[in-house]
């Protein structure tokens, strides 16, 4: 394998277990600024129990998301020195910002909420708690305006002199039509999965029988947040693929393996072959007009074909191959849009049950719902494999190739060694956070501290 | 550009800023399986920087972006061109990160020795490898006409480059060891003053031959600036207050000292960014290197608006954790932990 190769699966390999950690904390961290608000409104003392449970395994992701968010940006530099070089001007700004803006915010109050039980007034002290919440979500905007504009450059001017492109608006980075949309899905899908987390270890604890009573308040709040929230997700994503099909026609097309322009357009469930080499694949139940629907949202709109936009490139870019890889991003689409359905069906399940008062005995469902906890990590890592694999051969869309973008100065041996010296760390670290979450997340409850002690602070 | 000179001050005051703050942090992560013997006072020591570290370390991750936003060529030619050593670097933050987390979630004696050592262990690291790269960063690697670095491992180990590591390793650990004095009571705390006054000859002799060396590796000659002459005095009144006891007035000594010796050492290599071992024509400046003028007055408003607001509430978070702490708080086993 080349430097290029390793470089970049160096950075699909570590950005995909990032990304492990990151919806987690975004999705738990709200679910538990609610928990702690409701115990603020009540005074019910299981829900400060519940609080600081959740808590616990809130912040193992946030320790191990911290650390793998350092190795990310320490990348663009390291692997990605021509590519850091060209367009640090624009795609530095928001990082920057990302850090005083949002991740200082972040990081002191989740010390001040984990050391401050028993040294803030409770108002205080539930305003640090949401405040890592804010933090945390608003650090993904940041980031993902940094994505958006790979997908979709906006904002900016080449220099005559350098060739670079320079910063000349930095609001057309907000209002990007791929970050508004792509940011209100990655919100959704971290929800999500902070939903399905909560839902699976209320679920475990149910079917254990211990504090029923509490573990039903939770399992009910998940439920409560899971269902619209995952059809939101399912409609957001799908108004963003029409926006990147209209700015990254390869995306769309290569999702569905269409290498002619049709219209309308079916869409395939499952389909044999279809790759470079074999460009009429079976397509096995196609649902007509579907796939105008999605990537157009017109019911007879056309849909561009991976040949004509290769021929379209060619004339605009030069001579090349323009193709992404067909098969991740047929599957990753499917993958992540059929699990949708799966969670959206559990969340209907569950909310059925809810309704007829019997969510603490359903046993099948409990053992169904710790399961659905895989769910939201494939989904994830699905939908990113799709967007980024879709954007290739393009580090920045239009504007850099990824072959031109890695460091000039760094040899395959030294990507080599580092990327196993990633692969050996992350794996001990995978092992030890998934013993820690699932020990904390079987735990009982601890007992409620007596009404007259103050609160003890959760310390190391 | 006054812009540009504008951003290479925010990025030196953001290393300062990271070393002042995540110094004593990494100075109580080398030292503390020796303030105490027993787990008691080790997590009271821990816990002294506990709901601190994080917040601390930010200060890194907004150095390196400010250098990206400000400086794009600074960060590509230096993070490319140090690959190896950062990798050891992304090594010790992680396994330190985690082990403030990991290290009490089991009551197993081997799962926190495990956990002490590579505290330890990260907590030495970092400091060491960061400061090399300072140091590399003054002392000069090859560096061509096109700004890539094109040297190898070997260059960036020259003595002054690990002599910088060594001197911050040795600023970590008297800023933090003196930093667990003032915020402990009892035997941790007699161990911590006990361990400060060991390290204190050391740091000071560092301080005292890092300063010329880096002003004459500047080009300035042996003879130090008023600056210098700031740290080095600090050194010496840190030393002298850690042995009479003002434990209050040693902090804000040993503050200075890893203050000014970072903001001296910019100021040193200022306006360079990275001097060039091939060719001084090649050097990276910041007239050289810097983002357009929009981009830079973008986030100086960014940085005007943002800025005091940080040091606003991380100040409130010191004012709210100023008590001290005891072993004997931790005396119960699970005290604290859910």
């Amino acid at each position: 394998m080349s430097q290029l190769d390793l470089a970049r699966l160096q950075f699909a390999m570590t950005s995909i277990y990032h990304f492990l950690f990151v919806p987690v904390t975004i999705g738990l961290g709200f679910l538990t600024a609610l928990l702690q608000t409701g115990w603020h409104r009540t005074g019910r003392p299981e829900l400060l129990q519940l609080t600081r449970f959740f808590g616990t395994l809130l912040v193992i992701g946030i320790a191990v998301g911290v650390v793998t968010g350092l190795v990310q940006e320490f990348q663009f530099g390291m692997d990605w020195s021509a590519y850091s070089r060209t367009v640090g001007d624009v795609f530095g700004a928001p990082l920057a910002m990302e850090g005083l803006a949002a991740f200082f915010l972040e990081s002191t109050f989740l010390g001040l909420w984990l050391f401050g039980w028993d040294r803030l007034p409770p108002r205080v002290h539930l305003a640090t708690i949401w405040l890592v919440a804010v933090g945390g979500a608003l650090s993904a905007a940041f980031i993902m305006a940094a994505n958006s504009w790979m997908q979709h450059p906006v904002g900016y001017t080449v220099d005559p002199a350098t060739g670079r492109p320079q910063l000349n608006d930095v609001w057309k980075l907000f209002t990007n039509p791929v970050f508004l949309r792509g940011y209100l899905h990655v919100i959704l899908a971290s929800l999500v999965t902070g939903a399905l987390v909560m839902l699976a270890v209320s679920a475990w604890q149910l079917r254990k029988g211990s504090a029923p009573l509490a573990f039903h308040a939770t399992a009910r709040l998940a439920l409560v947040v899971l269902v619209p929230v995952i059809l939101a997700a399912m409609l957001v994503g799908s108004e963003l693929g029409v926006t990147e099909g209209k700015y990254q026609p390869m995306k769309i097309a290569g999702a569905e393996a269409q290498w002619d322009t049709c219209q309308p357009c079916s869409f395939s469930l499952f389909q044999i072959s279809g790759g470079k080499n074999d460009m009429t694949p079976t397509q096995i139940i196609a649902v007509p007009h579907l796939l105008s629907l999605l990537a157009t949202n017109h019911w007879n709109g056309q849909v561009l074909g991976l040949n004509a936009v290769q021929a379209q490139y060619e004339q605009q870019y030069g001579p090349g191959n323009y193709i992404p890889n067909i098969f991740i991003q047929y599957w990753s689409m499917r993958v992540m849009a059929y699990l949708a359905v799966v969670v959206l069906l559990i969340g209907l399940w569950g909310l059925w049950l809810l309704w007829r008062k019997r969510l603490s005995g359903a046993h099948r469902f409990h053992r169904v719902a710790v399961w659905a906890v895989v769910l939201p990590f494939l989904m994830n890592t699905a939908g990113w494999l799709l967007t980024e694999n879709g954007r290739q051969p393009w580090i920045v869309q239009g504007l850099q190739l990824t072959a031109d973008g890695v460091s000039p100065s760094v040899s395959t041996a030294t990507v080599a060694t580092s990327l196993v010296v990633f692969l050996l760390l992350y794996a001990a670290l995978a092992v030890v956070a998934l013993v820690l979450l699932t020990r904390y997340a079987r735990k009982e409850l601890p007992p409620p501290p007596a009404a007259d002690t103050p609160i003890p602070a959760l310390t190391y | 550009m006054a812009l540009a000179t504008f951003w290479f001050i925010v990025t030196a005051a953001l290393w300062t800023g990271f070393f002042v703050l995540e110094g004593f942090d990494l100075g109580v992560g080398m030292l503390h399986t020796f303030v105490s013997r027993e787990e008691p006072g080790r997590r009271a020591a821990i816990n002294t920087i506990g709901p601190l570290w994080d917040g601390n370390e930010v200060w890194l991750i907004v150095a390196a972006a400010a250098m990206f936003a400000a400086f794009p060529a600074w960060y590509a030619t230096m993070f490319s061109g140090f690959y190896p050593a950062l990798i050891l670097l992304l090594v010790g933050l992680i396994v330190r990160g985690v082990s403030f987390e990991f290290r009490g979630k089991s009551d197993s004696p081997r799962w926190i020795r495990t956990w002490d050592a590579l505290l330890t262990t990260g907590s030495l690291l970092v400091p060491l490898l960061i400061g090399i790269a300072l140091g590399d960063l003054l002392h000069g690697v090859p560096i061509d006409q096109s700004q890539e670095f094109t040297g190898g491992l070997g260059d960036l180990f020259s003595g002054y480059a690990v002599f910088a590591g060594i001197t911050l390793v040795l600023l970590c650990l008297l800023h933090g060891a003196t930093f667990i004095t003032l915020k402990t009571t009892g035997e941790v705390h007699d161990r911590a003053l006990w361990l400060a006054r060991r390290i204190a000859p050391f740091t000071i002799l560092a301080v005292l031959v890092f300063q010329p060396w880096t002003h004459s590796v500047a080009g300035g000659g042996v003879l130090p600036d008023v600056l210098e002459l700031v740290t080095m005095l600090a050194a010496l009144a840190a030393g002298w207050l850690l042995a009479e006891r003002h434990e209050g007035w040693a902090f804000v000594a040993t503050t200075v000292v890893i203050g000014t010796t970072i903001l001296s050492f910019f100021a040193d290599l200022y306006p360079r960014l990275m001097v060039s071992s091939t060719n001084p024509a090649f050097d990276l400046t910041v007239h050289n290197s810097a983002s357009g003028a929009y981009a830079l007055k973008v986030m100086s408003v960014v940085a005007i608006v943002f800025f005091p607001l940080v040091l606003a509430y991380q100040g409130w978070t010191y004012h709210v954790f100023r008590l001290r702490i005891s072993a004997e708080q931790f005396d119960v086993p699970e005290a604290g932990r859910d």
